[in-house]
């Protein structure tokens, strides 16, 4: 992006309203606030809704005629009924199997090849760059992909989720634009003192490169957690299935929930069974997104600029 | 984003002569010209230039960092290419590449006079012109809104809390609305339970584009702002100043000096839109596709999926892919000649 980043501000200085601008009147204000307060909530409101509903018992709910808005009685009912064993822990469990190995590996082979390509004029720099940028451009297609994975026997292997969508050439220029960004006199410095080119990475390079390789293994590990349509492509067995497909089958085609048809003591009520597979789908990302957002603006758009 | 690939130097065209004539890996000995220019080359990418073999030897490890991602890519997306081959053959799954039939264009001229191909056709480029009038406007707007806050805190967590739906994955924003409008949704509860109508939202092929719109402004329009945001607190804050001198008020500033600090990335984040017109929320329309039919969910990548994998007519689908492939790259340079011709840089430079 031909757009120079300069942070003019100072994230944590409360800065002033220059001189020369005007106090926007009651009525500029007041909208500003509205719209802003009305897109939070927009956001907010319907995970609030959903959380609260996955922990309210069948008492509130039928009370509420639905989707709970005020708290009522709290149980944790729904959540031990699905994470005691079936389809919807096994399914977290594939999930974040295949999460974990998934970003790992894709890790690993980025930043790798993003350090391979930091440096222009390298040996067949060049070519090796237009092979990743090409992909970009032009993609072969369902079928062909389909067809690939299916010759190489990885249909229903936990393969077909992960090595398909192993890299991104666009995570990988992110990756490359910061390490490029990284002063050459502290390379050139330790290269002087005999580092190779191993060395260089994984001691002065990654350590330097906390934020952008924090941002883009938060990009990875949801694009694995958020894994739907590969999964529905290449597994036939339903016992091998990810959360986001469990998840498709209960909310929106309408599978009974499992345990929800026990109407013993102390089952947990239907919606919030349901509410609770989409908590469960929610809450890694949950977990992870508040230590990664700050670093979005700083480690991605500086990358994405000098790419 | 510009993607600046290193040009050719006019040193290297020497260099690699010169190899060849020595034969060694020593520097090699080429005129006075080239030694200015190799020391220029020094100084650019801090590397001496060197010999093709003397080069690899200096950058194996570099190049052996590559490799993996390379081959990850050889294998899943350039052997696919040539996978599009059962675009011209009558494929079989049982019988294999090899041995399928030719069959020409035959399968081309099928999709081309099958109304069910133009009718996705159709959908898929309503969709993106509509998302392009009700959607594509709304981050610049928030953008601007968001950095007109004066205190940092407000402003990082409202950022904060908009980012957020972009990493939820479709399933599950699908799954929100449903639980919102749906049938047995918090809204349909609501009207009953006051005595109105319930109305249908999550089925109604009539209303299907605004659903789709605004489930894609709730998953992506907050994230979108954050590359405006970036293009705003580049705006020099003194021709703000300079205008308010002048005598503009908040409103002719924005016009004269918020948005054209932010063209280039509108113009940019357009023709990646344009260049991208064919792919229109895959996922998020196969999830709802049963839902609403086809006669409104039916997209291009849509058809692909099910005329192929679905009814395994496996040729015709890949020769529909290749078109959607072909027409998709023609879409992204043209976009990217048309941004030139306007004096901007666009998605790569030359």
């Amino acid at each position: 992006m031909s757009i120079l980043v300069r942070n003019t501000r100072k994230p944590d200085s409360i800065s002033q309203r220059a001189a020369w601008e005007e106090e926007p009147g009651v009525v500029a204000k007041a909208g500003k606030f509205l719209i802003l307060g009305a897109v939070v909530l927009a956001v907010l409101g319907p995970l609030y809704t959903i959380v609260l509903t996955s922990v309210s018992s069948q008492a509130t709910i039928t009370q509420a005629g639905g989707l709970v808005l005020i708290p009522g009685e709290i149980t944790f009912a729904a959540y031990q009924q699905i994470l005691s064993g079936g389809v919807v822990t096994r399914a977290v469990l594939v999930s974040v199997g295949v999460t974990a190995t998934g970003t790992a590996l894709s890790m690993v082979v980025s930043v790798l090849c993003a350090y391979g390509l930091s440096r222009p004029g390298s040996f067949a720099h060049t070519p090796i760059l237009f092979t990743l940028l090409i992909t970009m451009f032009f993609s072969a297609g369902i079928i062909p992909a389909y067809l690939l994975v299916s010759s190489l026997g990885l249909i229903n292997t936990y393969w077909a989720l992960i090595l398909p969508s192993c890299i991104s050439v666009f995570n990988i220029i992110i990756l490359r634009g910061f390490f490029m960004g990284i002063d050459r006199g502290i390379l050139d410095s330790a290269r002087m003192d005999g580092a190779s080119d191993w060395r260089t990475l994984t001691q002065i390079v990654l350590p330097m490169s906390k934020a952008v390789t924090a941002v883009i293994a938060l990009f990875y590990g949801v694009g694995y957690w958020n894994a739907f349509f590969n999964a529905v492509l290449y597994i036939n067995d339903s016992a091998m299935n990810p959360l986001q497909v469990v998840l498709r089958s209960y909310v929106l085609q309408g599978v009974t929930v499992p345990g929800q048809i026990d109407v013993g003591q102390g089952a947990a009520a239907s919606p919030a069974l349901q509410m609770a597979v989409i908590v469960l789908a929610m809450v890694p990302i949950l977990l992870v997104y508040p230590f990664v957002q700050k670093h979005f603006t700083k480690g991605v758009m500086i990358g994405a600029v000098k790419g | 984003m510009t993607i600046e690939t290193e040009k050719p130097s006019p040193s290297a065209g020497g260099d690699k002569t010169a190899a060849h004539s020595s034969g060694s890996a020593r520097e090699p000995q080429t005129g006075k010209k080239s030694q200015t220019g190799k020391r220029l080359q020094e100084q650019v990418s801090g590397r001496p230039r060197a010999g093709r073999l003397a080069r690899f030897k200096r950058d194996r490890s570099l190049v052996f960092m590559a490799l993996p991602a390379v081959l990850l890519l050889a294998v899943f997306a350039y052997l696919p290419m040539l996978g599009n081959v059962v675009a011209f053959q009558d494929y079989s799954p049982f019988i294999g590449f090899a041995d399928s039939p030719w069959v020409g264009l035959d399968n081309f001229s099928r999709v081309f006079g099958d109304p069910d191909f133009w009718m996705a056709v159709k959908n898929t480029l309503v969709i993106t012109a509509f998302q392009l009038v009700f959607f594509f406007p709304i981050p610049i707007a928030l953008a601007i809104l968001l950095n007109s806050l004066i205190n940092p805190r407000l402003r990082a967590a409202i950022q904060a809390v908009v980012y957020l739906p972009h990493f939820f994955s479709w399933v599950l924003v699908v799954s929100v609305f449903q639980q919102i409008f749906g049938g047995a949704g918090l809204l349909n509860q609501s009207l009953r339970a006051n005595g109105w109508e319930a109305v249908d939202v999550m089925t109604n092929p009539d209303t299907f584009l605004f659903l789709i719109t605004s489930q894609a402004i709730w998953k992506d329009a907050g994230w979108g702002i954050i590359v405006f945001l970036a293009a705003l607190s580049a705006i020099d804050p003194a021709q703000y100043e300079a205008a308010a001198v002048d005598g503009a008020g908040p409103w002719k500033r924005m016009w004269h000096v918020t948005l054209p600090g932010l063209r280039s990335v509108i113009v940019l984040l357009l023709i990646l839109r344009l260049g991208d017109s064919l792919s229109v929320g895959f996922e998020q329309l196969i999830l709802q596709r049963d839902a609403v039919g086809a006669e409104a969910a039916e997209v291009l990548d849509t058809f692909v999926y099910y005329t192929g994998v679905q009814n395994g007519d496996w040729s015709y689908a890949a020769a529909a892919g290749l078109i959607k492939g072909v027409i998709s790259l023609a879409l992204i340079l043209a976009a990217n000649k048309v941004a030139h011709i306007f004096g901007e840089s666009g998605v790569y430079s030359k």
